[in-house]
């Protein structure tokens, strides 16, 4: 076995570990409830960012060399939270106060520096613009960090991120890579239904390095957020991913946007889960 | 350096609020390595020409899209940038609002919205640009400073104290080019703290932006009447002067505010919120523009038609003043 292998094993078993970490975390926050489907989605995307691509330092998270995240559909906070812990930036009691009145890991992030959270999201349609900043001055005082921002397709209704898309191939920014978490579902149920667009035709049509891939495939993952960019565009990884993935009885259910998790519903979803 | 003397006050009201500010941000970018100047396609109507020549570098044209111009600004603040952001107040103040709302007063990120052409100064473009509604958005926004300069000398002084004092601000400019003159020679500028004008008893005129020099040519009216009114220089509207307000509403009978900005919401609202809150304050009197839209016309006709010039502003006062026979 290569390292390449071992390195995509690993990234495999964490997103294990990050999707039932999400459904403890789904449980306790009881009848709060939880953007349960929204999370499942990026479980792999995040894991592989957080596992395999991002340069960070847990011991100095605000390090300025750091590569910056910015989870631009903050209701992805049960994909996100998980991956921040793996990565050693919040420890097991912070991941344990999520959704608990008072505490620094709410529904939707808060940003915070010193635990590795970049952004302060929630509201849709603001990480992109804000993504563009980081990149400009990056480039500016020859920075190597890259920027990465992950929106969700429904997201991308916004006209703000559009505005966002037109600059950053405007200005030339390789050094910005916008991943969609593509499930094909909003809040209020399929995209098709509720605003058709065609998204990756409209990214080409932008500019932008375009490419798509399984965002469930850790190894497809790993490869396309590792590679270089060499064209003078950014990039956009759109990754066809199934809200609610993992649990047969979520899956693409609108209902599991944002709902409350029962002791029940959990115990049987862990079932279906790997271990 | 800029100086600050009467002749350079006569040169920057020629050039009106927005060319003065370009001016300061082009002294800045000499002095402050970590400016950054945007704009929405207004590079030039923001006096910024000169600035994108000299530094190219640190100027940025987010074109048309105010969204994103304050996201974009909110990235640059994130990575240690002093930045400025300009388009014209309406659309700064509320296109991007909830862009505003997130960047600046949730995250407090360092950056200095510049609310162009804000009250009737757009004058023919009609009330698409009349910034009626600014002050009173931008206020309810928790951690942002709202700065109001009283004519172009305190733009200058504005501009300046809000580049070097790391935060969120918003700063309104009013008026167009010959920009009436309040300070001729230089004064203590501070954000926060009031500039009293013209000292005297009976009644405080609070007044902020453009309004400051008509509510001086209103107090001296007042005072061939036989009544004497103070006239405060509210520069700062966000966070109040607290102790000015305080004292006045201690000496004074009246307290009036002035604003080029509806009447709701703006500074009368502000200094009404302060004053209910004490146990015992004088009466308040709030002129500024209606709660209405505009018949369209230039600067000076919509002055008078709303009532916000001196002779105007002194009528209301003396009315108001009168009505009341427990003093």
């Amino acid at each position: 076995m290569t390292a390449r292998d071992e390195t995509i094993q690993n990234l495999e078993a964490m997103a294990r570990r990050m999707r039932r970490c999400a459904l403890r975390l789904a449980l306790s926050a009881g009848n709060n409830g939880a953007h349960v489907g929204s999370g499942l989605s990026i479980i792999e995307i995040m894991a592989v960012l957080y596992g395999g691509i991002l340069r960070i330092d847990p011991k100095n998270p605000a390090w300025d060399g750091r590569d910056r995240f910015i989870l631009s559909k903050g209701h992805g906070t049960l994909g996100y939270y998980p991956a921040l812990m793996e990565a050693g930036l919040i420890t097991r009691e912070e991941l344990a106060s999520f959704e608990k009145n008072g505490g620094i890991l709410p529904g939707q992030p808060v940003m915070n520096l010193e635990k590795g959270i970049e952004y302060s999201s929630g509201t849709l349609g603001h990480g992109l613009s804000v993504g563009i900043g980081l990149a400009l001055a990056g480039k500016r005082r020859g920075s190597p960090h890259r920027v990465f921002v992950l929106m969700g397709d429904g997201e991308c209704n916004e006209g703000s991120v559009w505005e966002a898309c037109m600059a950053a191939r405007h200005y030339r920014l390789n050094n910005l890579v916008a991943i969609v978490d593509a499930n094909e579902m909003q809040s209020d149920g399929a995209r098709c239904d509720i605003m058709a667009a065609d998204y990756e035709a409209m990214w080409r049509a932008f500019g932008w390095d375009v490419r798509v891939v399984d965002g469930h495939n850790v190894k497809d993952l790993f490869e396309t957020l590792g590679m270089e960019n060499r064209t003078d565009s950014p990039r956009v990884i759109i990754a066809r991913t199934v809200k609610g993935k993992g649990v047969s009885f979520i899956e693409n259910k609108a209902e599991w946007h944002h709902n409350r998790l029962t002791r029940e519903q959990y115990d049987a979803a862990m079932r279906e889960l790997p271990p | 350096m800029i100086e600050f003397n009467s002749l350079n006050a006569r040169l920057w009201s020629k050039l009106g609020q927005r060319a003065t500010f370009g001016m300061t941000m082009l002294e800045l970018g000499r002095e402050l390595d970590d400016l950054v100047v945007l704009t929405g396609d207004l590079c030039t109507t923001s006096g910024l020409d000169r600035f994108r020549a000299a530094f190219p570098g640190k100027f940025y044209n987010i074109g048309i899209a105010e969204q994103n111009l304050i996201g974009i600004s909110a990235g640059l603040a994130k990575e240690g940038k002093t930045v400025f952001a300009s388009t014209f107040a309406t659309f700064g103040a509320m296109r991007s609002y909830e862009q505003v709302r997130l960047n600046l007063g949730y995250m407090g990120l360092n950056v200095k919205l510049v609310g162009l052409g804000s009250g009737f100064s757009m004058g023919m473009f009609g009330n698409t640009h009349y910034g009626i509604e600014d002050i009173a958005l931008m206020r309810a926004i928790p951690g942002l400073a709202i700065l109001s300069p009283a004519d172009c000398t305190e733009v200058v002084k504005a501009t300046m104290a809000a580049a070097l004092r790391s935060g969120p601000f918003y700063i309104r400019l009013t008026g167009v080019t010959n920009n009436p003159i309040v300070y001729r020679n230089d004064y203590a500028y501070e954000i926060g703290k009031a500039v009293c004008v013209k000292p005297d008893s009976d009644i405080a005129i609070i007044a902020t932006g453009s309004m400051v020099h008509h509510a001086v040519e209103a107090a001296q009216i007042l005072e061939s009447r036989g009544i004497s009114a103070e006239v405060m220089d509210m520069h700062t509207i966000k966070p109040l002067d607290d102790d000015a307000l305080r004292t006045a509403a201690n000496r004074m009978k009246l307290i009036v505010t002035v604003e080029e900005h509806s009447i709701v919401g703006g500074l009368g609202g502000a200094v009404a919120e302060f004053l209910c809150g004490l146990p015992h304050a004088p009466r308040q009197l709030i002129i500024g523009m209606p709660d209405a839209f505009q018949i369209v016309g230039d600067y000076t006709y919509l002055l008078e038609e709303n009532g916000l010039t001196g002779p105007h502003i002194a009528e209301k006062i003396l009315t108001a003043f009168n009505s009341r026979t427990d003093y």
